[in-house]
């Protein structure tokens, strides 16, 4: 029977089956065969369709690698000039509202209602970008990294302090930019007396001394070597960005170990210059935007 | 079986038996062992006339005059809204439905609608079968409106059949092309139709048509063209049949007692042509009042034999009762031999007992008690429902701060909302705290902590709250506490509750 049906293929290569009213494929792999229905017309014409407009898009736009190069397309398309054109689109829509910013001061921003909501929302996506990898996500901070959110400002918290650290940074590449260092003690002072004005400085915000520590001989290191930058009183000092180390706020920490550890190798925390890298609006947004974390300073 | 599918079978079998060795492999199919697969064959029904063609006019007539009209109805709201009546409005997240104005926020009414509809379906299906296939989905609205413009330019389906049977002429091929013209200039509109209700219709309607339109209407425009005419013009029974899930799930939901386009097999077999039964009656045997003419058949949107019972592929639009109905009238026998009707009823008939027509069941009773619910609960939310609102977010880095005094200070950023179409005045407050000072960023003081802030029309007013804590005793790790809005002039009241957090030990 099968025999037949081979002999029968050979000489035809055509069978129809009966249900389907279809020609076969003429072969049969172990009694099974297989329809040999035609493509769909409407697939076929749409796969055609495909090759014209494929021919069509290398007409058009960039699209055969050259050696150096690709060809260019007579549209004379171009990905990055569609970002640029996008872009300008954008702050032609933002253009009013931007320049509006770029010539307001930071207190005429926000002394203005409508400008403020303007400025905090472009604030909260600069901040993001630029300032949350230090400073949380919230401007929360972390150890090292001062938490926008309080009460406590090294370099002051007016609008006009907060443009000016934001512009020029702390301790950063610009002459104009927050200067003032705390030094390392390691070799003026001996271990002793670190232990001693530690437990004292602790002690200026009410924290308890450690067990058998001279205080008097902490109070008297105070004096000889930190007063001249921290004060008399240990109330700091905004020049030269001292810490006031009469409140409840550390920027490091409170404990012993850690106020030992800023003693002997001092601490100089960098926040780099933003003058140089973002736009005029974008700093006074920021600024407006870090001032409402905590109110800032009246 | 078409006269059609009639030739091309012919011919199949002619191409078969010419195949002699093939032929004798021919596996036979009994009822058991049909073919998966199932060609397609082309439907042309014929046009007729009489009581549910007369309202599937209607009822086509009004659902696309509110489909392609609706948009231009105007409603008056204010200078601070829309003027018009159905507008769905994403650029500025609102929905307006003549008085209605719902918020994104308050889609969940887009539930309510939802179980409306289905149940709605369900009611429909219970009292007299497919009603929404038959006259009111979009499937059938169009692909009826399609075929009156097939036979319009085509012919009817004698006509119709006979050409393209025929070998294709310059004529044939100016017919297609001008019905394919038609049927694209209606999809073309459908599509233009459906942009209109995002946007200003009249401002659209200019824009479109002097090219300042945004793409994205065109893009609709072009993909809903493409839907319609596809699924109007060339898939129409085959949605039905194959992509529909509502025939599916239709016969689960149906009972005895609902009613269907039914073929009163009773009174209609033995089949007989008008002579054969006047033969047979001389002879004393019995002939039905089927005389087997298939008009019935012909008629038919989807291409069934209504005879052969209640079936997935019967949209039940009643076109056959009417061709049916027609053909009695000539041959002079009463109509409703194909009529709504039900099983139990044949049966019923047969057996000299009257027919019953149970309308009100428990089902029904059901079906019609839960849309009076879901329907009240929402008139009644649309109604009740509050057209101002705060909500509530705490900062969550950091959870809270120590101020340089040891005060503990939270932070919250409240949204107020406004959702009258004039500008209000609100007082915010937070309560819970016994001994406590509230800032609200960007905004002068008040010696009452309290403040006043204003909410422009149709809009929401985003405010930084902060909250310092004084008391003697330190707060909890979680205290509650409560924001309260209230509108100066109407004395509305909103509240949204939250938390004043502190660090685990004590301060």
């Amino acid at each position: 029977m099968s025999q037949i049906l081979h002999e029968q293929e050979h000489q035809e290569h055509k069978e129809i089956d009966a249900v389907t009213g279809t020609s076969t494929t003429g072969h049969d792999w172990d009694g099974i065969r297989e329809l040999n229905t035609p493509l769909p017309r409407w697939w076929l014409w749409t796969f055609y369709a495909c090759i014209v407009w494929a021919v069509g898009y290398w007409i058009v736009y960039p699209a055969w690698p050259l050696l150096t190069n690709s060809t260019q397309g007579v549209l004379g398309y171009h990905t990055r000039s569609a970002v640029v054109t996008d872009l300008a689109e954008l702050h032609a829509q933002r253009g009013p509202m931007m320049d509006k910013l770029s010539s307001a001061s930071t207190a005429e921003i926000a002394g203005n209602p409508q400008l403020l909501d303007f400025a905090r929302a472009q604030g909260r996506v600069a901040f993001a970008d630029n300032c949350a990898p230090c400073h949380g996500a919230g401007g929360g901070g972390a150890k090292g990294y001062a938490n926008l959110n309080d009460d406590d400002w090294l370099w002051g918290g007016k609008l006009a302090d907060i443009e000016q650290t934001i512009r020029f940074g702390a301790r950063s590449t610009s002459d104009k930019g927050r200067q003032g260092n705390m030094p390392p003690f390691a070799g003026a002072l001996k271990p002793n007396e670190i232990s001693a004005v530690a437990d004292f400085a602790r002690s200026l915000s009410g924290l308890p001394a450690e067990k058998g520590v001279d205080l008097a001989l902490g109070k008297k290191v105070f004096a000889d070597n930190c007063a001249v930058c921290h004060g008399p009183e240990g109330k700091g000092n905004r020049e030269l960005g001292s810490a006031n180390l009469t409140d409840k706020i550390w920027l490091y920490a409170s404990d012993k170990a850690t106020i030992e550890q800023g003693i002997k190798n001092g601490r100089g925390g960098v926040m780099p210059a933003w003058q140089v890298r973002l736009s005029e609006p974008t700093i006074k947004a920021l600024t407006v935007y870090v001032y409402g974390f905590g109110g800032g300073e009246k | 079986m078409t006269e059609l599918e009639a030739l091309v079978r012919q011919s199949e079998v002619k191409q078969a038996s010419a195949n002699a060795g093939a032929a004798t492999l021919t596996p036979e199919f009994d009822d058991d062992d049909v073919p998966l697969y199932a060609p397609r064959r082309q439907i042309y029904p014929q046009s007729t006339h009489g009581t549910f063609r007369r309202i599937k006019w209607i009822v086509l007539a009004v659902t696309l005059a509110i489909y392609y009209l609706l948009p231009f109805v105007r409603w008056d709201r204010g200078p601070n809204a829309p003027s018009q009546a159905v507008l769905v409005d994403f650029s500025n997240s609102r929905f307006y439905f003549f008085f209605i104005e719902l918020w994104p926020q308050e889609v969940y009414y887009l539930t309510g609608l939802l179980i409306l509809a289905a149940i709605g379906l369900f009611l429909m299906n219970a009292l007299a079968g497919r009603v929404w296939c038959g006259y009111l989905c979009p499937q059938t609205v169009w692909t009826d409106l399609f075929f009156a413009i097939e036979r319009f330019v085509e012919g009817d389906r004698r006509e119709h059949m006979r050409r393209d049977s025929q070998r294709w002429t310059a004529q044939t091929y100016v017919r297609k092309g001008v019905k394919h013209f038609i049927w694209l200039m209606v999809a073309w509109w459908t599509g233009g139709a459906w942009v209109l209700y995002f946007a200003d219709a009249p401002t659209l309607v200019k824009d479109l048509a002097t090219g300042q339109a945004p793409f994205a209407a065109y893009l609709w425009i072009g993909i809903l063209t493409a839907t319609t005419y596809t699924l109007a013009g060339h898939m129409r029974e085959q949605v039905c049949l194959y992509m529909c899930p509502w025939p599916r799930i239709q016969a689960a939901l149906t009972d005895e007692y609902a009613l269907n386009v039914t073929y009163r097999y009773d009174r209609g077999e033995p089949r007989a042509s008008v002579k054969k039964a006047e033969a047979l009656h001389a002879q004393g045997k019995p002939a039905g009042d089927c005389i087997d003419c298939l008009q019935c058949v012909h008629v038919c949107p989807t291409g069934i034999d209504i005879r052969d019972g209640s079936q997935l592929g019967c949209i039940q639009c009643g076109l056959c009762i009417d061709a049916c109905d027609n053909v009695m009238v000539k041959v002079g026998r009463p109509t409703g031999l194909i009529a709504y009707d039900t099983d139990l009823n044949i049966q019923a008939r047969r057996e000299g007992r009257q027919p019953v027509f149970k309308l009100m069941r428990w089902r029904t009773a059901l079906y019609a008690a839960i849309i009076a619910i879901a329907g009240g609960i929402m008139i009644f939310t649309l109604a009740t429902r509050d057209s101002e609102g705060i909500s509530v977010i705490h900062d969550r880095n950091p959870m809270f701060v120590r101020l340089s005094d040891g005060a503990l200070r939270n932070a919250y950023t409240i949204r107020i909302v406004n959702k009258q179409l004039k500008s209000r005045d609100f007082i915010v407050g937070v309560d819970g705290l016994p001994a406590s000072l509230v800032d609200y960023v960007g905004l002068a003081p008040r010696a009452d902590g309290r403040q006043l802030v204003t909410v422009g029309p149709d809009q929401t007013k985003e405010v930084r709250v902060l909250v310092t804590d004084y008391s003697e005793v330190p707060p909890a790790l979680s205290t509650p506490v409560l924001f309260n809005l209230i509108d100066i002039n109407s004395g509305a009241v909103a509240q949204m509750r939250d938390h004043f957090f502190g660090p685990e030990e004590a301060k």
